[in-house]
């Protein structure tokens, strides 16, 4: 069955058809007819954002947040090049997204056209996918194929630009049933023999580990179950890369918190000296692999990862098992039980006494101060003071970043937002706002620097125009704090271009947006000034001055392995006995 | 604990490969890749390569299934098993991708290149070219008094040999065709 719309007409239908609720977008020339289908209906909703990056990202952070595809809509040339970075962000990290960008009528493709670019040369190498639709028949379709790509097996952004012609031109519109997928279907049951093969292990292991990431949050929200049913019946510790927090709750008995170079002394540590490593849905980054060489020698590796290339790709592994993590643990869990729920007891009492004697070392404690807030403090009461709430944390990139990781708990998926892989500066305001917009009674906050909080803050005027009432918990320290971080321990102290001058009165800017503008400096004052914040119905930006020169601890220096971690500044305190260089 | 019966280096989700995942040395394999021809489907094969750093060698494109619109890309690559195991599982990815064959690894397949070598000379040296010409099985596919267009059919080996065997006899121009190849029996 098919209806005979406009191309712009077909977009809205199959956003609608797909289920889609909001698209964040821009306008210009070229999507001009998809804004005025846009106009005339009521059941999308059009969250129109001050830049086209912050629109990826919001995408980002709705998706991220609700297990949905994000939408996105931009105009060509400068509309879509804006988008780029979210692209890229959202392909590092694995986010479904679809964007839709204008193009310039086909005629004029290839004529250095007014706001002509090359989108799709552009956006090949940041997407999973991208499509040019040159014929309004075709639209549909390829439509119902970019939710499919973007969703299927290992999620990402995919684009699709829209020549203004095509919007234009009258064509045959199809359902989703129609779309032909069937080519694209990874696959997602684990091999049996192979998942048998892990379960002897399971039961032997000395020393094992669960190594979890962010897949096991894609998979969905019945994967973090399952992992849980295996973790806690098992009784494996379980360490999670930044990407992964949540999967497995920070309350959890077995948790050992992050790993990596800005992870905890005890589940680096418990990486390093296992004996069987079982990575699920993680991709041995080299943020948390550290030198490769080095790499946990002694371990027994599986690894189970939707995506075939991820395997083998820096960590050989012994046990490769490609599949969607929920299918391939409901395996798991089914072959352990029947087989009699058999672990090594002995060795784990053992692997655990040691698991607890490196946590006696407590790498997380920092030194105190009753004059300035030190920024661990500040998430410290952040999260007492929010916890037991229906909170969603997003964040910025820098040191505040990793000490959100380490400070705050997770208990449940898709409650944590931060821009892992790509690292972008300027994604965590943006990613609140969007997810605002899909829990609007939920209690948003995003942790920030305020250096990259200033990369997106145009933003402000999305939010006040759209109601979401965010909340900006900057961590300032007047200073690029992680660039000032490396350069005071691999640079001599040479702080070039890492001090933010010139910032703004955060509190009159707030209010110059409609906002509540708080500042705090005295650590007597940080509760009660975290409390008005939560309370405020309304965006707030809340200015907390802190401690400039704190550098985040426990660190491994690039290029380093697990065993030579830096637990604080002080040389003799380094794990190991490794010196910087 | 008991030692895992597995080989290291398998990428595939149940097959335990044979070869050595750490040795360092290179080999070229021969890869034919079976895509949709769609507008910009070489782009992202090529974009693959440059991006990821891979080798390309050799490559030749051309739809071979007219009705299904399907191209088979021939790709001749470099490296370590390692990377070539990563190149395949990156070229499966790719969403228009539908079959990768590492030939080199199916059982010995057979390669063919086509060449065109423009010769040109008088007296000696070209009735040595078409003596050698003749020894090659090259075909004369164009001639004037001074010259030869020469086509060869053969292997890369037997097309450099000749290639070589000309560049003293006045070669002046060649064009290759990149390797097609297929595997061998059924
Ligand atoms: C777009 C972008 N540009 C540059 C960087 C490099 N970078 C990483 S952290 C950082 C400093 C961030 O400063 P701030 O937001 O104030 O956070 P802090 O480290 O002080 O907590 C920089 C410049 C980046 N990650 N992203
Ligand atoms: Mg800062």
């Amino acid at each position: 069955m098919s209806v005979q719309m406009t191309g712009a007409e077909m977009v809205v239908q199959a956003l609608k058809d797909q289920g889609v609720d909001v698209i964040f977008g821009y306008p210009g020339g070229a999507v001009l007819p998809i804004y005025d289908a846009i106009f005339q209906q009521n059941d999308i909703r059009h969250i129109l954002v001050r830049h086209e990056q912050a629109a990826v990202h919001m995408a980002e952070g709705y998706a991220r947040s609700t297990g949905k595809p994000g939408c996105v809509l931009v105009t060509s040339g400068p509309g879509a090049t804006n988008a780029v970075t979210g692209l890229t962000d959202a392909l590092m990290d694995s986010i479904p997204l679809v964007v839709f960008s204008g193009q310039v009528p086909t005629f004029m493709i290839g004529t250095d056209g007014f706001q002509e670019a090359d989108t799709i040369g552009i956006t090949r190498p940041c997407t999973k996918h991208n499509w040019l639709v040159k014929d309004a028949d075709k639209l549909a379709e390829v439509i119902h194929q970019a939710f499919h790509v973007a969703t299927s097996g290992r999620p990402g952004p995919v684009l699709v630009d829209l020549p203004k012609d095509v919007q234009f031109a009258t064509g045959a519109y199809t359902g989703p049933k129609a779309a032909r997928v069937d080519h694209y279907k990874p696959q997602v049951k684990g091999d049996i023999e192979a998942i048998t093969k892990l379960v002897e292990l399971i039961e032997n292991a000395e020393r094992p580990i669960f190594y979890t990431g962010g897949g096991v949050i894609n998979s969905g929200t019945a994967a973090s179950q399952l992992l849980r049913e295996l973790v806690d019946a098992t009784g494996f510790p379980i360490t999670s890369t930044l990407m992964g927090l949540g999967a497995y709750p920070a309350s959890g008995k077995n948790w050992m918190g992050m790993l990596g170079m800005h992870g905890l002394y005890e589940a680096n540590l418990a990486m390093h000296g296992c004996d069987l490593m079982i990575n699920i849905g993680a991709r041995f980054d080299d943020r948390i692999t550290g030198r490769v060489s080095d790499f946990s020698p002694g371990s027994t590796k599986a690894h189970i990862d939707i995506d075939a290339s991820s395997i083998n790709k820096i960590v050989p592994v012994d046990l490769p098992i490609v599949g969607d993590v929920g299918h391939v643990l409901e395996d798991i869990l089914k072959i352990w039980k029947a087989r009699g729920r058999k672990v090594n007891k002995a060795g784990l009492a053992k692997w655990w006494g040691k698991i607890d004697e490196w946590k006696k070392v407590r790498c997380l404690a920092y030194e105190g101060s009753s004059k300035v807030i030190k920024p661990q403090y500040a998430l410290e009461r952040l999260e007492a003071l929010t916890k037991g709430r229906d909170r969603y944390i997003t964040t910025e990139v820098g040191q505040h970043q990793m000490w959100a990781a380490q400070y705050l708990g997770f208990d449940a998926p898709n409650r944590w937002m931060t821009s892992g892989g790509l690292g972008t500066m300027g994604y965590g305001f943006p990613a609140s706002i969007g997810v605002q917009v899909a829990h609007p009674d939920a209690l948003v906050i995003n942790v920030a620097g305020e250096a990259s909080w200033l990369m997106n803050m145009q933003e402000m005027g999305t939010a006040t125009q759209f109601r979401t009432p965010v909340k900006q918990f900057i961590l300032n320290n007047e200073r690029l704090g992680m660039v000032r971080q490396w350069q005071d321990l691999l640079h001599g102290g040479r702080y070039s271009q890492s001090w933010s001058e010139s910032l703004p009165d955060f509190v009159k800017l707030a209010e110059s947006f409609g906002w509540k503008g708080i500042i705090c400096s005295d650590p007597k004052d940080l509760d009660d000034a975290i409390m008005e914040m939560i309370e405020h119905d309304g965006p707030v930006l809340f200015d907390c001055l802190v401690e400039k020169h704190e550098n985040c601890f426990p660190m491994i220096p690039s290029g380093k392995p697990h065993n030579e971690m830096l637990l604080s500044a002080d040389a003799a305190a380094f794990a190991g006995g490794a010196a910087l260089v | 604990m008991a030692a895992l019966n597995i080989k290291k280096g398998s990428t595939s989700h149940s097959a335990y490969d044979l070869r050595d995942f750490h040795s360092d040395v290179e080999s070229s394999h021969t890869l034919a890749v079976i895509v949709d021809n769609e507008a910009g489907v070489l782009a992202r094969v090529i974009g693959l390569f440059s991006g990821r750093g891979y080798n390309i060698d050799s490559l030749t494109v051309a739809e071979v299934d007219h009705k299904g619109h399907r191209s088979r890309i021939t790709i001749v690559t470099r490296g370590t098993a390692a990377v070539i195991d990563q190149i395949k599982a990156q070229l499966g990815r790719i969403v228009p991708v539908h079959e990768v064959h590492d030939l080199t690894v199916e059982g010995q397949a057979v390669e063919r290149e086509l060449a065109l070598f423009k010769v040109a000379g008088t007296g000696e040296k070209r009735v040595e070219a078409l003596r050698l010409a003749d020894i090659f099985r090259a075909n004369v596919v164009d001639s004037t008094l001074e010259s030869f267009v020469f086509e060869v059919t053969g292997t890369p080996e037997k097309i450099d040999a000749f290639a070589e065997l000309m560049r003293p006899l006045g070669l002046i121009d060649v064009a290759r065709t990149g390797v097609a190849a297929l595997s061998r029996g059924v």
